[in-house]
């Protein structure tokens, strides 16, 4: 469908000041079909709002992102469509059950939601289907928001810390998912402070050092 | 590239999600109802029983009352999505941002305001209104909520970040109400005084069309502004 090394996402000269501090300064990138971005760092770093400027939520002091060769403040529709993003927060109601917070996300990107209980399958929260989310543990919270992974059209994924209070089996069940949707050509930027164990060859790593001069 | 993306159903996906928070969570309905009832009770026991005091302080006590417990539920709009993440998710909807905030404010003013306008003729009684003043009490009220939820929408989206933004947000958002205030509480006055009162009402209908058609952009740039 499209030329596998085509940039679909890059970001030129980028910059982030945070309380008076540079987070990261002249930042260069380029996100190819295909590509597993690691973003690493110490905390406070700046890995998120990295992430953040990236999907659009934050603003950067300076440079800019450009989604097909467009500036994202100009083709929003088109790029959120192309986009996930999962947040530090999972953005799960506590007031609704599983099965409808589920329901939500999807209908949010204009998705489908007939395949709700095969997805919840996916993330090991079958039979959980009518549980209010409120009765869950953090990791079950992030699973539900996961699932979204495992059936989605959008091609860029932007994950901050995926893995965060998921047990092993599922993280390896997501790092699956992951290579799965790069080998069908879709960009992952996904920041973590485990060591991925995809194929080294298989994703770069950005590494943000602490900037201490100003 | 995305056939199914329609902006109808997004629209209804917010609603049918916030009402049945809202349903679950039921002192969100009835908190800001009991408090416009003992608003309106305290005057009534207050000023004592001289029906004719009542009668002309009734609209504007009605109105005031109506004015705070929106005010009292307005936190809610945004701050719960906020907090949990899901705000960031509506912001990056393919769906323009717009839509879902007014999906999200119809589902407020459904929630907080219809009970209200309901309520009110009940409380109307209490104060001893001028009967004549029912019908304009009615309308003003249903023209003019929908004006206090949109336009108190602008100061939540913009308080939403701050960990104490309450007091604040009374201090934006009062000021702004005062016009629907002044129409509103003129409309019914005019409607027991059994003079015309349908420019009043023109008026706040305008407010409200002009609110209604420019809120919702504005609350979508403080949301942005608030989770930048």
């Amino acid at each position: 469908m499209n030329t596998s090394s085509s940039l679909v996402l890059t970001a030129d000269n980028l910059s982030c000041i945070r309380e008076e501090r540079i987070l990261f300064d002249e930042l260069d990138l380029q996100f190819k079909n295909g590509d597993i971005w690691q973003i690493a760092g110490a905390n406070g770093t700046g890995k998120t709002s990295l992430l953040r400027i990236l999907a659009g939520l934050h603003e950067p002091e300076n440079g800019n992102i450009k989604y097909k060769g467009t500036l994202i403040g100009q083709c929003n529709e088109e790029y959120h469509q192309d986009l996930l993003y999962l947040g530090h927060s999972p953005g799960v109601k506590a007031e609704l059950t599983v099965l409808e917070n589920l329901q939500f996300n999807l209908q949010l990107c204009g998705q489908n939601t007939d395949q709700c209980v095969q997805l919840l399958e996916q993330v090991d929260l079958y039979g959980f289907s009518d549980t209010l989310a409120a009765h869950l543990s953090a990791g079950q919270h992030r699973r539900i928001a996961l699932a979204r992974l495992w059936l989605t059209d959008a091609r860029i994924w932007i994950l901050d810390e995926p893995f965060t209070a998921i047990d092993k089996q599922g993280v390896k069940r997501l790092e699956q998912r992951v290579l799965e949707h790069a080998d069908q050509g879709g960009i992952v930027i996904l920041t973590t402070h485990q060591d991925l164990s995809l194929p080294t060859s298989r994703y770069q790593t950005l590494t943000l050092e602490r900037v201490f001069a100003l | 590239m995305n056939p199914s993306l329609s902006y109808r159903k997004a629209f209804q996906a917010i609603l049918s999600r916030d009402l049945t928070i809202a349903l679950r969570h039921r002192d969100d309905i009835v908190n800001p109802l009991l408090f416009f009832i003992i608003v309106i009770t305290l005057f009534a026991i207050g000023v004592g029983a001289m029906p004719n005091v009542l009668m002309t302080i009734a609209p504007g006590v009605i109105w005031v009352a109506a004015l705070l417990s929106t005010l009292l539920s307005l936190e809610r709009l945004f701050k719960n999505d906020y907090q949990d993440g899901s705000l960031e998710q509506l912001l990056l909807s393919p769906c323009p941002v717009f839509i879902l905030v007014l999906a999200k404010i119809f589902a407020h003013w459904l929630v907080t305001s219809v009970p209200l306008i309901l309520l009110a003729p009940l409380l109307a009684m209490m104060m001893n209104l001028h009967p004549d003043g029912y019908w304009a009490l009615f309308l003003t009220l249903l023209l003019g909520t929908p004006i206090l939820s949109l336009l108190g929408a602008i100061g939540v989206a913009l308080t939403v970040a701050l960990k104490k933004g309450g007091v604040l947000l009374s201090l934006l958002i009062l000021p702004l109400y005062i016009p629907v205030l002044i129409l509103a509480t003129a409309a019914v006055d005019a409607a027991t005084m059994n003079s015309p009162y349908q420019g009043h009402l023109a008026i706040i209908a305008a407010l409200f069309f002009a609110s209604l058609i420019t809120a919702p952009f504005a609350v979508g740039a403080a949301l942005k502004v608030s989770t930048n």
